[in-house]
């Protein structure tokens, strides 16, 4: 065993520097939780920052209700593990009470619907500080993302008035009704993230691994053609196909790749050979070039 | 260009660096290119560079489209906050925060560089050392960056000549010659980012040239080298009490450790109550370790009991920060509300938050060398000045070219908490 600590990886240093100034200069942080691997990772590293204590602050979940099943089951049997408080709110309740509409046709999705219902829960719960996921590396709007970014009254992103972020100085200043969107692991990349939950050993949901699945081609792209979540046409066909999930979104914007990586060992190595961007793999973004920067500045994620 | 290898999967090296020269220098350019030629850019991205660049009818790839994520830098074709783009190859890792040119932009540029270990400053061939190359140099140079590439940029437009960059070379010289801190290494290379001409690979088109390309200097730094070492500083950021049965006496202080290395048995003392005890425990989640490196976020214990909280900092015996009410720093204003005299700003200095008024504006200093001006009342966005702050409490500091982390602050408006200044404590 090594006996100083130069071999932790700078990139872990920074993220637990970050998780502590949330947990110091906010009152009522949360952290947003899905269920997929950057948010795993999110609270390993909340785990570490704090150890031997608890991590001080509840996990919550907007659930669009089109999540996969293996993740859900996977995310309540986590937070009971680590004794953390779990928030889960409904994409479905805010459809329920009329404050959101239903996407219809082919590409109906929750995924935006998924802003309104988180809205509401950081006035409900009067959260300040929402700890995300989101990366540097996954999108060309989020490489402009700070670390701590300040969102108005209705969750909106002013890409134009940022604030500086000089050295590691994290200014959490902020006056009433508005919140900050904390991303602790902004200068990772997928592959940093993958090695990481390799490295440590962290859990993950079984989609992330090679399996057989119903699917169905539309764009190119491989479909979950189970659940009866994604809306598919009469001459989509469906057939049993070996694959895997890169990011688990919505089911309804997050497609399969073919794969037959069964171990983590084998998935970083897809991940290092490959010459495809995981957001490639999420019809939302494809939508429109500007679609994240549009999504965000409406108080997306 | 080779990818990382399994083993070095985990970044154990990532190099900073910030872009740096006017608009349209080409910085977004040579960055899209770099990514290019590492071949770093994933299949869907390099498709929809080829497609928006059809679109807009260019017979060539517009690499910029790689780093200019907004819809309004699209529009536009010019950088407006800074990008953070990540490649890695067999060797490093490397996070290179793109800055915009744009005279207004230039706190997005201290921003940038304050965060970096190196620079490349951009020149377009054809305009040679303007304004904002004095500039750019000059932040680089305040902001204590220890490496700077001088990229003499778009040498295809003046048929690589080297006459051309020979004088630019000797006009830049000269700057040299003015600068503060002289320890910086710099290097020139010419360049087109348009067409990869020394960026990555080497050209034939060049043959008076036989120096480095850009890729294979940085490959070159030892990190160790480029970053700034002091002496250990412990900022105290949370007091971790579990108070549960196994751990009911744990008091463990949270905080990253800077300059240099703290070790168990080490005597220390804590601001501001200057205590005097010992390191008893170094822990990295549920590890021990018998020494903190730099850099690294542990969680320190102490063999006595004493009175710690966040913003208290940690240091050895007999290495002690400067503990005072009042200093002078060098700060590079950021905000269109004018910084004035006698008005009271908070400021954050690492963990710490203090109030602040403005006691006296010494003078401003032109970042293009041409000396200073005295007898001002008011700084403006991106002015540079030397100003004196009092506190409301001590703080404990040591001067920024001793100590690039426990040296600088920002400073933050206390009517709209934006962050409105960066500063150097001489
Ligand atoms: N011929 C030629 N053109 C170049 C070269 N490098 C960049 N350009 C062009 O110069 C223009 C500006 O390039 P950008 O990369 O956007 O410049 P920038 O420095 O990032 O500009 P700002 O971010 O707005 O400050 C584009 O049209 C590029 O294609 C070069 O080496 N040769
Ligand atoms: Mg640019």
């Amino acid at each position: 065993m090594s006996t100083n600590t130069s071999h932790i990886n700078p990139l872990e240093n920074e993220a637990i520097y970050i998780m502590r100034e949330v947990a110091a200069q906010f009152e009522k942080p949360v952290l947003l939780f899905s269920g997929g691997k950057d948010s795993i990772t999110l609270v390993r590293l909340a785990q570490k920052a704090f150890w031997p204590a608890k991590i001080p602050f509840p996990l919550m979940h907007i659930d669009t209700g089109h999540n996969f099943p293996e993740t859900i089951e996977f995310r309540d049997r986590l937070a009971k593990e680590l004794g953390v408080e779990l928030i889960v709110r409904n994409v479905q309740d805010s459809i329920d009470a009329g404050k959101v509409k239903e996407e219809s046709g082919r590409y109906a999705s929750r995924n935006s619907l998924q802003t309104t219902t988180l809205l509401d829960a950081i006035e409900e719960f009067k959260f300040d500080a929402c700890i995300g996921g989101a990366r540097r590396d996954e999108e060309k709007a989020r490489a402009k993302e700070r670390i701590f970014s300040v969102r108005d009254d209705f969750g909106q992103w002013d890409e134009k008035s940022q604030r500086p972020e000089l050295f590691d100085m994290l200014n959490g200043d902020i006056e009433l009704g508005q919140n900050v969107r904390v991303f602790p692991i902004s200068n990772w990349t997928e592959l940093d993230v993958w090695s990481y939950i390799q490295k440590e050993e962290i859990e993950i949901p079984s989609i992330y691994f090679a399996h057989k699945r119903k699917t169905f081609v539309r764009d190119g792209m491989i479909w979950s053609a189970e659940d009866d979540i994604v809306f598919r046409d009469a001459e989509e066909i469906v057939e049993e196909r070996l694959v895997r999930f890169r990011t688990v979104g919505d089911m309804s914007c997050t497609a399969a790749v073919l794969s037959d990586a069964v171990s983590i060992d084998k998935v970083v190595s897809e991940i290092r050979d490959s010459s495809i961007s995981e957001r490639g793999a999420r019809i939302d973004d494809k939508r429109s070039e500007a679609a994240m920067e549009k999504r965000k500045q409406q108080g997306y994620f | 260009m080779p990818r990382a290898n399994s083993q070095q999967l985990i970044k154990m090296e990532v190099l900073k660096i910030a872009t740096a020269g006017s608009v349209d220098d080409g910085k977004s350019t040579l960055i899209g290119r770099i990514l290019y030629d590492t071949k770093s850019l994933t299949s869907d991205k390099l498709e929809a560079i080829e497609k928006t660049s059809k679109q807009k009818g260019y017979d060539y790839l517009d690499f910029s489209l790689a780093t200019d994520g907004l819809v309004a830098e699209r529009e536009q074709g010019i950088t407006i906050d800074v990008a953070h783009i990540y490649f890695s190859t067999a060797k490093k890792s490397y996070i290179i925060a793109d800055t915009p040119g744009h005279v207004e932009y230039t706190r997005n540029m201290v921003t940038g560089a304050s965060t970096s270990q190196a620079a490349i400053i951009l020149i377009d061939a054809r305009k040679g050392v303007i304004e904002q190359t004095n500039r750019h140099f000059f932040i680089n140079n305040l902001l204590r960056v220890k490496e700077v590439i001088v990229a003499i940029n778009k040498m295809d437009l003046v048929d690589y000549s080297e006459e051309t960059y020979n004088a630019i070379k000797s006009d830049f010289s000269e700057l040299m010659s003015k600068r503060d801190y002289e320890n910086q290494n710099i290097t020139f290379i010419p360049v087109s980012a348009l067409k990869g001409d020394n960026v990555v690979n080497k050209t034939d088109v060049m043959p008076w040239y036989n120096g480095e390309t850009i890729l294979e200097h940085l490959e070159r730094l030892d990190l160790a080298a480029v970053s700034n070492v002091g002496t250990p500083r412990f900022p105290v950021q949370y007091v971790i009490r579990p108070k549960t049965e196994d751990f009911h006496d744990f008091r463990g202080f949270a905080g990253k450790v800077y300059g240099g290395e703290l070790n168990v048995g080490d005597t220390v003392v804590a601001l501001p109550s200057q205590t005097k005890s010992k390191i008893k425990e170094i822990y990295a989640y549920d590890k021990k370790y018998q020494t903190a490196s730099r850099r690294s976020s542990v969680t320190i214990t102490l063999e006595d009991e004493i009175n710690v909280s966040r913003g208290d900092m940690i240091v050895k015996e007999g290495d002690l920060p400067t503990i005072d009410k009042q200093f002078t720093a060098t700060i590079a204003w950021m905000d269109s509300d004018q910084l004035k005299a006698g008005t009271k700003y908070v400021i954050q200095h690492g963990v710490n938050k203090v109030l602040a008024k403005v006691d006296k504006i010494h003078h401003k200093i032109n970042p293009d060398y041409s000396g200073i001006e005295e007898n001002v009342d008011g700084l403006g966005m991106n002015d540079i000045a030397k100003v004196t702050f009092k506190l409301n409490k001590p703080i404990f500091f040591d001067a920024f070219k001793n100590h690039r982390t426990n040296g600088s602050f920002i400073v933050i408006d206390t009517k709209n908490n934006n962050t409105v200044g960066a500063g150097f404590i001489q």
